[in-house]
């Protein structure tokens, strides 16, 4: 089923000892991949425990829309796997950078511009094999889509920052590529656009992503050619590549680039906006990515007053996340105490004493 | 029998007299608010899976959040167990009730709060039905996806605990990706809401880890869903195969040709036969199993999809290959699967149903396997199950009348459930652990991981209390049931009885 790649080995035996020598130095772990998404989040002070040398596919059957790999595989590597089948991530994770691997990508649960269309990071992780704080391997959920036995840790793995355990294996579950994709822009404000395309999500329209640039709305369809074709032309605007689509899952695009604070805002889509918040966003209007030249702590109020949170993307100091709740922090700390006992795995990369 | 709790192999606690509890919970809920007649407990002495009975000491039928708060406080503080239940329709035991304690039932939270069209939300308290939910908002063109076959009477709150699944969730998803946000009171009464109306929280994926926790971890007290716009169309084809391996083979083919149908659903000669003589869905009698396969989306689509997906089925061997021709048609087609559990008494006295998961491509062979197991435990089975993700429901036919039915019954179940752990899956796709499944639970995880378990379930709930011996085994049960750990593919003697 797969050719076996030069690179490709089982480290797992070596990660577990390294784990368990840490636990009992009570030394930290500041766990690396690919090192892409280094900027994210908090410094870890601590000892490197590097995970790309764990790479390789070691399953991947089409048929079954399922890929199980070792957390140091390259994001690309895998790509390239699935496009070859005309499968992709369903959740268009951000690449920022070739070395990118798939554990980064689990552990900062980003997802994508499709991600209100078709589901985020966590609802595509089918299992995961992980290291927990005592160095020991363990195995939640498995490659099937419906598996309700036991806690769904394997979920919990995507976007904790790899602080309740050491992604070892993972699997995920795959979509076939749409038959036809096409782009579309108009020039729209931004608050009418959102109006506009929340009302397009209550029909059933092939919709893959709605980014707003601050004067321009992008869309996205995706689906079979007919339908496709039949939106287009009912939707009207103009034709666009859809290698605009590249630039808004990376970040490049020049609408999100050239100030050194950038805000990850989340928010309803349809809340209300106050005008601090008006800036470019994508998701349909769910995320909002605001710059600006310094940190305004602000920001973390009035995105809580809008019923969302706000991430320090680019630029952040030391509180880079939405402060939580008391009661939701100490839940917090409490699975982080059950799964890492010692607080040796990237302590602190989210919250301090976390 | 597993509905006897074993203080050698599940969690124990020190008795409180019944009027005690009576005289501390009694102030704390409404008039008619706590049961403690044995008459008055009858009736929550099981769920859906009516094998497993036992009666606790008191029901607790509260209102409202603060008394849901307070009576999880007091039980706290009274070290007494807790079992959350909704309608009761659950197939593993999960509601059944722990002896002497307290069986909290969410059934008075039964409003659907607030529907947000634009935003396609609906807020909706625990008790309410998963299809009250599609009715009220069908006229605004959205439905909430997730469809349980018991979609009719099993609540939001039960969807939760389980992560329910249904037909529809091959396209639409899981409930769990149908929840933006949970409200949840944990043991020691705090309040938490998990998730947000926003697509993401601050923090670890709290509300996902919930979802599927069997009322573990918390009280779920009011959900915020998330609602899709009604389909254009929908269409559904019917294909008849005179060979069960061949109809399995199909269900591969199809996924595998990149479409993702809005049902793909099988039914095997036994199970059509008896949905047939119950429901005159149309199904032809004389076939070894049948698919349908609902496609929907827009209409140009579905057209392109219904020709694309008949001739793979006609090329995978169909011996006929039909689509509903109205809707009419299409009801009644669909109308014959889901009365499919109903239709069981005709042909037996009682049936137990099976919930593994297994990798498609294991499908034809674990069929087969299926009924071998079930010869040589001397009982009936029928299949009918959610094809397209691979979640069997093997019906096992047996007479509880027959002294010694059930357990071989039980017997079968067991050696197909770790079948489907042999070949990669798991021992519950939807219906969960609960009771039923806690010693195959040994089956598909180390001592390791059903430690790390127990204590995520510690961080919730330090004292145990809630919902104690169900989801997950003590390490003392796998001790005993758990000595054959399985590991993929290479289990030892696989066709042993294991129970
Ligand atoms: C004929 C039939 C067909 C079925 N078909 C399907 C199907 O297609 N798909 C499927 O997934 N299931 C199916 N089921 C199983 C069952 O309906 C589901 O598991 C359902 O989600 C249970 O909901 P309930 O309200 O009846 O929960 P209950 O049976 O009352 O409880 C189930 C579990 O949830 C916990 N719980 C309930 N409410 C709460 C709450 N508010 N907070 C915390 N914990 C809570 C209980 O403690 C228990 O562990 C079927 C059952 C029947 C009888």
């Amino acid at each position: 089923m797969r050719t076996l790649n030069a690179t490709d080995a089982d480290k797992t035996a070596d990660l577990a000892e390294a784990v368990r020598a840490a636990k009992v130095a009570a030394t930290p772990l500041k766990i690396a991949g690919g090192g892409t998404r280094d900027f994210l989040g908090r410094r870890v002070v601590g000892q490197v425990l590097s995970v790309s040398g764990h790479r390789g596919i070691v399953d991947y059957d089409p048929a079954e829309l399922v890929i199980t790999a070792r957390a140091g595989t390259p994001l690309s590597e895998i790509e390239t796997a699935l496009d070859a089948e005309r499968q992709m991530l369903a959740f268009e994770p951000p690449r920022f950078g070739m070395a990118g691997t798939l554990g980064g990508m689990v552990a900062t649960g980003l997802s994508g511009p499709r991600r209100p269309f078709t589901g985020a990071v966590r609802d595509f992780v089918l299992g995961a094999r992980v290291l927990n704080g005592h160095g020991e391997a363990l195995r939640f959920g498995g490659t099937v889509f419906k598996n309700v036995a036991g806690f769904d840790a394997f979920r919990l793995m995507a976007g904790a920052y790899g602080g309740l355990g050491v992604l070892l294996d993972i699997s995920l579950r795959v979509v076939p590529k749409p038959r036809l994709e096409q782009a579309l822009a108009f020039d729209m404000p931004g608050a009418a656009a959102r109006a506009w395309v929340t009302d397009l999500m209550r029909k059933p329209v092939p919709l893959s992503g709605a980014f707003h640039d601050g004067t321009r709305l992008h869309l996205r369809l995706s689906g079979g050619e007919a339908g496709v074709t039949a939106t287009a032309r009912a939707l009207g605007g103009e034709t666009e590549d859809l290698a605009v689509w590249t630039r808004v899952r990376d970040l490049t695009h020049p609408a999100l680039v050239g100030k050194p604070v950038l805000w990850r805002i989340v928010l309803p889509q349809t809340s209300a906006r106050p005008d601090v918040l008006h800036a470019p966003w994508d998701q349909g209007g769910g995320v909002t990515w605001l710059q600006a030249d310094h940190v305004d702590p602000a920001i973390w109020e009035i995105a809580k007053a809008h019923g969302g949170h706000a991430t320090l993307f680019r630029g952040g100091g030391d509180n880079i996340f939405q402060p939580l709740e008391p009661a939701i922090f100490s839940l917090h700390q409490r699975l982080k105490a059950a799964l890492d006992p010692a607080a040796i795995l990237n302590p602190g990369r989210m919250y301090e004493g976390l | 029998m597993l509905d006897q709790f074993d203080p050698q192999l599940d969690p124990v606690f020190a008795s409180v007299p019944v009027a005690r509890l009576v005289e501390v919970l009694g102030p704390l809920l409404p008039a008619n608010g706590l049961i403690s007649s044995v008459e008055g407990l009858r009736p929550y002495e099981s769920d859906g899976l009516p094998a497993y009975r036992s009666l606790p000491a008191v029901v607790a039928l509260p209102e409202t959040v603060a008394q849901v708060q307070a009576v999880l406080r007091a039980c706290s503080a009274m070290d007494v167990p807790v079992v959350a239940r909704g309608a009761g329709t659950g197939l593993s035991g999960g509601a059944l009730p722990f002896p002497g304690g307290v069986l909290l039932s969410l059934s008075r939270f039964n409003k659907i709060l607030e529907i947000d069209p634009q935003a396609r939300t609906a807020r909706v308290q625990p008790g309410v039905r998963n299809l009250a939910i599609s009715e009220a908002v069908a006229g605004l063109g959205l439905f909430y996806a997730p469809d349980p076959s018991s979609q009719l009477a099993c609540s939001i709150g039960g969807n939760v605990a389980e992560n329910a699944g249904g037909v529809h969730c091959l396209k639409y998803g899981l409930t769990v990706h149908n929840l933006l946000s949970v409200e949840l009171v944990t043991m020691d009464g705090t309040l938490l809401t998990l998730g947000s109306a926003a697509t993401e929280a601050a923090g670890f994926d709290l509300m996902a880890l919930i979802t599927g926790s069997e009322g573990l971890l918390g009280v779920v007290t009011e959900v915020l869903v998330r609602l899709t716009p009604l389909p254009d169309i929908a269409r559904v084809i019917l294909a008849a195969f005179d060979d069960v391996e061949r109809a399995a083979g199909a269900v591969a083919e199809i996924i595998a040709a990149g479409i993702i149908p809005a049902g793909l659903e099988m039914m095997d000669g036994p199970a059509l036969r008896a949905a047939e003589d119950f429901a005159h869905a149309g199904y032809p009698k004389s076939a070894a199993a049948i698919l349908l396969c609902e496609l929907d989306g827009q209409a140009v689509d579905v057209a392109e999809e219904i020709d694309r997906v008949s001739a793979l089925l006609t090329a995978a061997g169909a011996t006929d290959v039909r689509t509903a021709k109205d809707e009419e048609e299409r009801r009644r087609f669909w109308a014959g699967r889901k009365g499919a559990f109903a239709a069981m008494g005709r042909i037996a006295p009682d049936y137990y149903c099976i919930d593994g998961t297994i990798p498609r491509r294991a499908l034809p062979r674990v069929l087969t396997e299926i009924g071998r197991l079930a010869d040589a435990h001397g009982v009936g089975v029928a299949n009918v199950f959610h094809a397209g993700d691979g979640n069997l429901h093997p019906l096992i036919l047996y007479d509880a009348n027959i002294d010694g039915d059930l357990e071989r019954a039980e017997a079968a179940g067991g050696a197909i459930l770790e079948l489907c752990v042999e070949v990669g899956g798991t021992i519950t796709g939807e219906h969960g652990v609960g009771r039923e499944k806690i010693n195959q639970m040994c089956a598909q995880f180390s001592a390791s991981e059903v430690t790390a378990f127990h204590a995520i379930k510690r961080a919730f709930d330090p004292q145990g209390l809630l919902n104690p011996g169900k989801a997950i085994p003590t390490l003392a049960r796998c001790a005993e049931y758990g000595g054959l750990h399985i590991h993929r593919g290479e289990m030892p003697f696989a066709h042993l009885e294991r129970y």
